[in-house]
C-alpha cells in the first residue's frame, strides 16, 4: 500500500467535510421542492386512458354487430389467444352464427396483428388498460354468447363505412360490470364419476388434453391448439360426441394419466 | 351492477385528516404525558410516603413494590421506544420520498401516517419461519438480544429534569455496555440462520460495531472529563441552558468529539452510510435475510428505535440535554417543595424540560434521516479505514486536548465562556451560509421554487 502523506490525510478530511456540506445542501433543497411524481390514480387531472395517444394498444374490443366471422384475426394471432367458433343457424341453415369469440387478454401481447386483417374494423385495440382481476380466467373476454349467438355481418359490396360502436364503449361497459374480485368461471365441466374431488383435478386435466387430437380431424389447426389449451365450456358443447366420453375414459387411470404423454396436438397437424 | 372501485376522492376527507392529526399529536402526547406523570411518582421516596412504609416494614414488601414500580416505568419507556420507532419509520419514508422527488406512503390515513400500524399488523400476521437447517434455538433467541440491548438503554435515558427511570452513577458507561448486546444478537442471528448472506452480514456487523465502539468510547470521555461524572443527569447538570453553555461549544475538542460520537453511533446502529451488515444490494438483507414475521419486526423496531437512543445520547452528552435556557437545574429543584407530591410549578418546569429535550432529540433524529438519504453506502475497507485511520486518532487527540483544556479552564474560568461564544457564533454563521446555499440550490432549477405542497 502506498504511503499516505500528511497532505493527503488532511485532504481526505477536508474532502469529507466539503462533500457533506454539498451533499446535505442538495438533498435539503430537494426536500423543500415539489415532488415531480403525480399520484396515480387519484390526483391525475384526467383519467389516464384519456391522456394516452390515440394509437395506444390496450385491451382488444370486438363490435359483434359488424363482425363478419371471417376468422382472419384468429389466424393472424401469433400466440393463439383468440378462439372463434361458427355454426349454422338452426332456424335458417343459410345463416352462419358465431357461437364463440373468446379473447384471452392474459395471453395477448398487444401486437395488433389481429386488427390489421379485419375487413370491417370490428376488432380494435382500445385505450383501456386498468382491468386487473383476481382470477386470471376473468381476463378471457367472451364477445359471443353461446346461448344466444350473433349472426355474421354481411358486407355490402363497395361499402366504405361500417357502423361501428364508439371505440372503447363496449369494453368500458364490460369492465364496469365486472367486479375485480369476481370468481373465475369453471372452465372444466364437473366430472360425473368423480368420487373424491382431489383426484378429479389431474384426471380432468388429462381428459381435457386427450380429446384434443380427436378434434383435429374436424377442427382447423389453430382451433385445435386452442381447444387443447383452453377447453372452454362452449368448446366442449360443440364437440358433443367426444367430450362426455373422454373424462370417463380417463378417470380409471387418473393417477397414471400424467405419465404417458398424450400425443401433442401440434404433431401431425399439417396432414 | 357493482362498479370496480368507487371514484377516488380528490382530497382526503376531513374526518380522516382530523383522526390522523389527533393520532399524530395524541399518541406521543399521551405517552410522554404518562412519562411525565409516572416517573417522579414511582420513585422510592414517594412510594414510601404514599403506602405508609416505615422502618418497621419488611424489606421484602418494599423491594417488591419498588421492583413493580420500576417494571411499570420500564414498560412505559419501552412502549415509547416502540411507538417512536414506528412513527419514525413513516417519517423517514416521507422524507425519503421528498428528497427523491416522489411522494412516499400516502394511502393509510392523511399523509399515509398509519402505514406503520399497517406494517406492524402485516408483520404479525405473517408466518414466523425458521429455516430447516437453521439452529432453531439461537435463531429464535437472536431478536430478543437485540431488543434487550435497545430497551435497556431506556433505564438511564433522561426525558427531563426528573424524568428518568433511574439515575445510575455509571449511566453513560451502562449505556455503552448494554448497547453491545445488540451486536451479540446480530451475530447470533447471522450465524444461526445457516445462510451465507446472513453470516456475512453478522460478521460485518461484529467487525463494524466493535471497531466503532473505540472512537465512540473515546469521544464519550471528552464530556465525562469536562463534567467529572458518568451519570447522565450529572452530565446534563454540568451544562447550561443556552447554546454557549453546552459542552459542544465550550471546548473546541468537544465539538469534534460530537461529530466523532455521532458518526460512530450511526455505525453502531447500522444506519446508512454504515448499513453494510444489511446491505440490500450486496447481501439481500444481511443478517435479516432469513427472518420473517414478528422476529423481523423486532429487528426493525430496534433499528429505528436506536435513532432515538443515539440522538438522545448525543443531546445528553454535548447539547445541553433538558436544560431550559435561563433556568438552572437548582432553581427547579428549589420549587419542588417539601411535600411528598411536588408543587405545581415543579411539574410545569419538568414539562418544559421534557419539551426541550424532545425537541433537541427530534432535530438530531432529522439529521440522521437526512444523512441516510444523502450519503451512499461506504465500502468495507473504507468503513474500517475511517474508523482506525481517522476517528480513533482524532478522538485520542480530542481527549488529550480536553485534559489540558480542563487544566487551563481551572486556571482561567472565563476561557470556557469566550470559546462558547465564539464557537456558537461560528455555528450560527455556518448555518446561515448553509441556508443560503440551499436557497441557491433551489433557485438553480428554473421556476422550481420553495414548495411544500403535493403531500
Amino acid at each position: 500500500m502506498p504511503k499516505e502523506t500528511v497532505e493527503q490525510y488532511i485532504g481526505n478530511v477536508t474532502d469529507t467535510v466539503s462533500s457533506f456540506w454539498h451533499g446535505l445542501s442538495i438533498t435539503l433543497s430537494y426536500l423543500l421542492r415539489r415532488p415531480i411524481t403525480t399520484q396515480y390514480p387519484d390526483r391525475t387531472e384526467l383519467p389516464v386512458r384519456d391522456t394516452l395517444p390515440p394509437r395506444y394498444r390496450g385491451f382488444l374490443e370486438v363490435d359483434a354487430s359488424i363482425c363478419t366471422g371471417c376468422q382472419a384475426c384468429e389466424r393472424a394471432c401469433p400466440i393463439g389467444c383468440i378462439q372463434i367458433n361458427l355454426e349454422k343457424d338452426a332456424a335458417n341453415p343459410k345463416l352462419r352464427v358465431v357461437t364463440q369469440f373468446d379473447i384471452d387478454e392474459a395471453k395477448c401481447m398487444f401486437c395488433g396483428l389481429c386488427v390489421e386483417p379485419c375487413p370491417t374494423g370490428a376488432i380494435q385495440h382500445t385505450r383501456e388498460f386498468e382491468a386487473s382481476q383476481r382470477s386470471v380466467r376473468n381476463l378471457t373476454f367472451r364477445w359471443a354468447d353461446p346461448e344466444n349467438p350473433f349472426p355474421v355481418y354481411k358486407v355490402v359490396k363497395g361499402a366504405e363505412y361500417f357502423p361501428r360502436a364508439p371505440l372503447g364503449s363496449i369494453l368500458r361497459a364490460r369492465l364496469e360490470a365486472k367486479r375485480w374480485d369476481a370468481p373465475g368461471p369453471e372452465f372444466l365441466p364437473p366430472d360425473p364419476n368423480a368420487a373424491a374431488p382431489k383426484k378429479a383435478g389431474p384426471g380432468a386435466k388429462a381428459a381435457a388434453a386427450k380429446p384434443a387430437p380427436a378434434k383435429v380431424a374436424e377442427a382447423k389447426p389453430a382451433e385445435a391448439v386452442q381447444a387443447a389449451a383452453q377447453t372452454a365450456a362452449p368448446a366442449e358443447a360443440t364437440a358433443a360426441p367426444v367430450a362426455p366420453a373422454a373424462p370417463a375414459a380417463a378417470q380409471p387411470d387418473g393417477g397414471a394419466a400424467a405419465a404417458p404423454t398424450p400425443p401433442n396436438p401440434g404433431d401431425g397437424q399439417p396432414a | 351492477m357493482p362498479v370496480n372501485y368507487p371514484p377516488a376522492p380528490k382530497h382526503t376527507p376531513r374526518w380522516m385528516i382530523a383522526v390522523t392529526l389527533a393520532a399524530m399529536v395524541g399518541i406521543p402526547a399521551l405517552i410522554l404525558g404518562a412519562v411525565l406523570v409516572a416517573t417522579p411518582l414511582l420513585q422510592p421516596g414517594v412510594l414510601d410516603a404514599a403506602l405508609g412504609f416505615g422502618p418497621e416494614t419488611s424489606p421484602w414488601t418494599r423491594d417488591l413494590v419498588y421492583v413493580a414500580a420500576v417494571l411499570g416505568l420500564g414498560f412505559l419507556m419501552v412502549n415509547f421506544g416502540a411507538i417512536f420507532s414506528g412513527a419514525i419509520s413513516w417519517y423517514e419514508r416521507r422524507v425519503a420520498g421528498r428528497i427523491q422527488s416522489r411522494i412516499g406512503p400516502n394511502r393509510a390515513g392523511f399523509l399515509g401516517f398509519f402505514v406503520w400500524i399497517a406494517d406492524a399488523v402485516k408483520m404479525i400476521l405473517k408466518e414466523d419461519l425458521v429455516p430447516a437447517e437453521a439452529d432453531a434455538l439461537l435463531f429464535r433467541a437472536a431478536p430478543y438480544f437485540v431488543l434487550v440491548g435497545f430497551a435497556c438503554t431506556f433505564v438511564v435515558l433522561p426525558f427531563g429534569h426528573s424524568l428518568a427511570v433511574t439515575d445510575l452513577d455509571v449511566g453513560i458507561f451502562y449505556v455503552t455496555s448494554v448497547t453491545a448486546l445488540t451486536v451479540v444478537g446480530i451475530l447470533i442471528s447471522g450465524w444461526s440462520s445457516n445462510s451465507k448472506w446472513a453470516l456475512f452480514g453478522g460478521m460485518r456487523s461484529a467487525a463494524q460495531v466493535i471497531s466503532y465502539e473505540i472512537p465512540a468510547g473515546l469521544a464519550i470521555f471528552v464530556p465525562v472529563a469536562m463534567a467529572g461524572t458518568l451519570s447522565m443527569q450529572g452530565l446534563i447538570r454540568a451544562q447550561g441552558g443556552f447554546p454557549w453553555e453546552w459542552f459542544a461549544f465550550r471546548n473546541p475538542a468537544a465539538l469534534v468529539a460530537l461529530f466523532i460520537l455521532f458518526t460512530s453511533q450511526l455505525a453502531e446502529a447500522n444506519r446508512t452510510p454504515f448499513d453494510l451488515p444489511e446491505a440490500e444490494s450486496e447481501l439481500v438483507a444481511g443478517y435479516l435475510s432469513e427472518y420473517s414475521g414478528f422476529r423481523f419486526a423486532i429487528f426493525f423496531l430496534c433499528e429505528w428505535g436506536n435513532i432515538w437512543v443515539l440522538s438522545a445520547i448525543a443531546v445528553t452528552l454535548f447539547l445541553g440535554g433538558w436544560q431550559i435556557p435561563g433556568v438552572t437545574a437548582e432553581q427547579i429543584d428549589a420549587v419542588r417543595g417539601a411535600a411528598t407530591v411536588p408543587a405545581l410549578a415543579w411539574w410545569g418546569w419538568n414539562a418544559l424540560s421534557l419539551v426541550v429535550f424532545t425537541a433537541k432529540t427530534l432535530v438530531l433524529c432529522n439529521v440522521v434521516v437526512w444523512l441516510r438519504w444523502t450519503l451512499p453506502r461506504i465500502r468495507v475497507d473504507q468503513m474500517m479505514g475511517l474508523c482506525w485511520k481517522y476517528l480513533v486518532p482524532i478522538a485520542f487527540g480530542c481527549l488529550v486536548f480536553t485534559l489540558f483544556w480542563q487544566v487551563g479552564v481551572g486556571a482561567r474560568p472565563q476561557l470556557e465562556a469566550i470559546t462558547g461564544g465564539v464557537l456558537f457564533a461560528g455555528a450560527v454563521v455556518l448555518a446561515l451560509l448553509f441556508g443560503r446555499r440551499v436557497r441557491l440550490n433551489i433557485q438553480a432549477v428554473q421556476g422550481d421554487k420553495f414548495d411544500l405542497s403535493n403531500w
